[in-house]
């Protein structure tokens, strides 16, 4: 094991994918010896040259297509799309083109890529660059949807989406990047579709996603000292999504507060919630608590932002609430 | 325009009534489409090729088996020319368990990896950047062919034709853009639609030289393409053609066409790109009434057989819908 950044896992799934497969290859804005804006791509280019590592124009609708084309091909594209905002330029070529050829090919050809998304709210970042959009996608059959909380998720799990055939649609929240923690130093993939209990708990089961994992857990290690268990699970994948160990943790607690970045309305943890009712409803001892972004675009001015983006006060509120 | 060079790329006698033979079938197959959609045994939209099928058969004779072709939505006569199983297609289209595509995709979303026809698209303009990823692919794995990208004058106002004409330029991809201009996007006349009178005339605003063609003579589309698929093979980049053309059926099967004047479609008919063709080689004294007849019978037997096999073939399996969302393989 070694400790390191969020980044720095990403750095090392993309470097440690291109050297295993040369099929892999990074596209992007920026993502040349500036490093990407992310500053996920530092390096790269040095060890594999411009043949693998694709700097693209601001041409986001006519990349991303390109990518599906050469992914159609047997090129295994990473398409570093940057802000996740910049995803919507190529919603057409995501959900119309990548997310069905499987479907159109009947099985016989896929568009194997994956989108790598900075998502969510930074500082000031305003309301173009500060967009949590995994709903939008998790919507569409075709893609497959990763959030992780950690470095060492980010990592084993950014080397399943690259190894499978399918488009995969990678959110890397910008609260999460700066985060440290143990990652192994040998290959560890992490299958897609698979959550995690984050920290056991018999009281109440907080089921998070990506920004909301940390916070959870800081505000799980404040209860514990009053007393009540928390639990908090991590799907890490939005789709597929590993049903049985959220309805276990829902039907173990009886008591779930679900926890997203993203405005509330329609949003991801939308879906949970229909799920526990459908197959938690006997065990559920209280009214499911949802917790998430206000229903606005996000202001730029800092006196703005708690009202606006979703904190720990609001977990604990909610846990309180749920546990009446 | 450049003058045509006739000399190097001069065809056969064999090869020119097989450019007759194919022009001729695509016509045949989609008359019988189109009697089957109105009679309702084929679901779905239906956008004909019939008027155009100079383009699709001139393009593909340049084209080797090796290179890849994408398609838009009227894409009927691309695939056939591909060389696409006519029985499989028709299954396609009459949405059956023996389709090429299972029975999921249609007139509007063919693909077929065997004969390299990547991705037909119901969304004007979709196909573009596809293929611009098939070139780029090629440039990645060292492969050998070239791409071929029908789009239409419709497809040339929206954005993805536009990044997909800078991206293929600025990588000096070996891909052909050919756009079929046959005037009108759905009821829209091009000249309601854009100010520059031509297609062709947007590629040197990409660095990419264009040509204008004759979409409805088969020879200058082989030639032309030939030359375009020749050049960008050997590394000289992407080039846009532009063949002027008409679809003399409506947008879609069942369309009005109250947005254009009979006295336009017959003028077009009168420069009908089978009938042209059939005038070339008779001059040749290559295609003989006896010939004529004999060709009819053998594209009549092979489109009753297509259309039979299609009625015959079972409906897919409902359950069937709910396969292939999603690849097994991978991680």
């Amino acid at each position: 094991m070694h400790e390191i950044s969020y980044q720095q896992a990403i750095i090392e799934a993309m470097v440690e994918e291109m050297r295993r497969d040369e099929a892999v290859v990074l596209m992007g804005e920026d993502v040349g010896t500036f490093g990407g804006l992310t500053g996920t791509t530092v390096g790269i280019i040095e060890e594999f040259g411009d043949t693998r590592v694709l700097e693209m124009p601001i041409s986001e609708c006519g990349f991303v297509g390109a990518s599906v084309g050469a992914a159609l091909k047997g090129v295994r594209p990473i398409v570093e799309l940057g802000l996740a905002d910049v995803s919507l330029v190529a919603m057409d070529q995501l959900v119309n083109s990548a997310a069905k050829m499987n479907y159109f090919h009947d099985g016989v050809a896929s568009a194997s890529a994956v989108y790598r998304l900075w998502s969510g709210f930074r500082p000031s970042g305003g309301a173009q660059m500060s967009q949590s959009n995994e709903a939008m996608f998790a919507h569409v059959p075709g893609l497959k949807v990763v959030m992780p909380s950690t470095p060492r998720d980010v990592k084993g799990l950014l080397k399943a989406a690259i190894r499978d055939d399918n488009p995969v649609i990678f959110f890397e929240p910008k609260g999460c990047y700066a985060l440290l923690g143990e990652v192994p130093e040998d290959d560890e993939v992490i299958p897609l579709g698979q959550a995690q209990v984050k920290c056991s708990g018999a009281d109440v089961s907080v089921i998070a996603t990506g920004v909301m994992v940390g916070k959870a857990l800081t505000v799980a290690k404040k209860l514990a000292a009053e007393g009540i268990e928390v639990e908090v699970v991590d799907p890490r994948t939005l789709r597929p999504l590993d049903t049985e160990t959220l309805v276990a943790s829902a039907c173990k607690t009886g008591r779930v507060v679900l926890a997203q970045e993203a405005s509330q309305f329609c949003g991801y943890c939308a879906e949970i919630a229909a799920l526990l009712a459908d197959q938690a409803f006997d065990s559920l001892k209280a009214p499911i608590k949802r917790v998430g972004g206000a229903e606005t675009p996000v202001p730029l001015s800092p006196r703005m932002e708690p009202l606006v983006v979703p904190g720990e006060a609001a977990i604990e509120a909610a846990i309180h609430s749920v546990l009446g | 325009m450049p003058a045509r060079k006739r000399t190097s790329l001069a065809l056969s006698n064999k090869q020119l009534l097989r450019l007759y033979e194919d022009m001729s079938m695509l016509r045949a197959f989609d008359e019988k489409v189109s009697e089957r959609c109105i009679r309702g045994e084929i679901p779905g939209l239906i956008h004909l090729g019939v008027g155009e099928e100079a383009v699709a058969v001139g393009v593909n004779a340049a084209l080797q088996p090796q290179d890849k072709m994408v398609s838009t939505h009227r894409a009927h006569s691309h695939f056939l020319a591909r060389g696409a199983d006519p029985k499989a297609f028709m299954a396609e289209l009459y949405g059956k368990a023996t389709g090429c595509c299972g029975g999921k995709a249609g007139s509007m979303h063919l693909a077929d990896p065997e004969i390299g026809f990547l991705a037909a698209n119901g969304v004007v303009g979709g196909g573009l950047p596809l293929a611009v990823g098939a070139a780029l692919g090629q440039r990645i794995l060292k492969g050998d062919w070239v791409t071929l990208c029908f789009f239409g004058d419709g497809a040339n106002n929206n954005g993805a034709f536009h990044e997909s004409l800078n991206l293929a330029a600025v990588w000096e991809l070996p891909v052909v853009f050919l756009c079929e201009n046959n005037g009108y996007g759905i009821s829209q006349s091009i000249h309601k639609q854009q100010r520059v009178a031509n297609v062709a005339d947007r590629a040197p605003a990409y660095g990419i030289p264009a040509e204008i063609i004759d979409g409805n003579d088969v020879l200058e589309v082989y030639e032309t393409v030939r030359r375009a698929v020749d050049k960008a093979r050997s590394g000289g980049g992407p080039i846009l053609i532009e063949a002027k053309t008409y679809r003399t059926t409506g947008h879609y099967v069942g369309d009005s066409e109250s947005y254009r004047s009979k006295g336009e479609v017959a003028k077009w008919q009168a420069k009908d790109p089978i009938v042209r063709f059939e005038k070339v080689l008779r001059r040749k004294k290559l295609l003989s009434t006896a010939l004529k007849v004999e060709i009819e019978a053998r594209i009549t037997a092979l489109v009753e057989e297509a259309t039979d096999f299609a009625m015959q073939s079972p409906a897919p399996d409902p359950a069937a819908a709910l396969t292939h969302v999603y690849c097994e393989g991978g991680a």
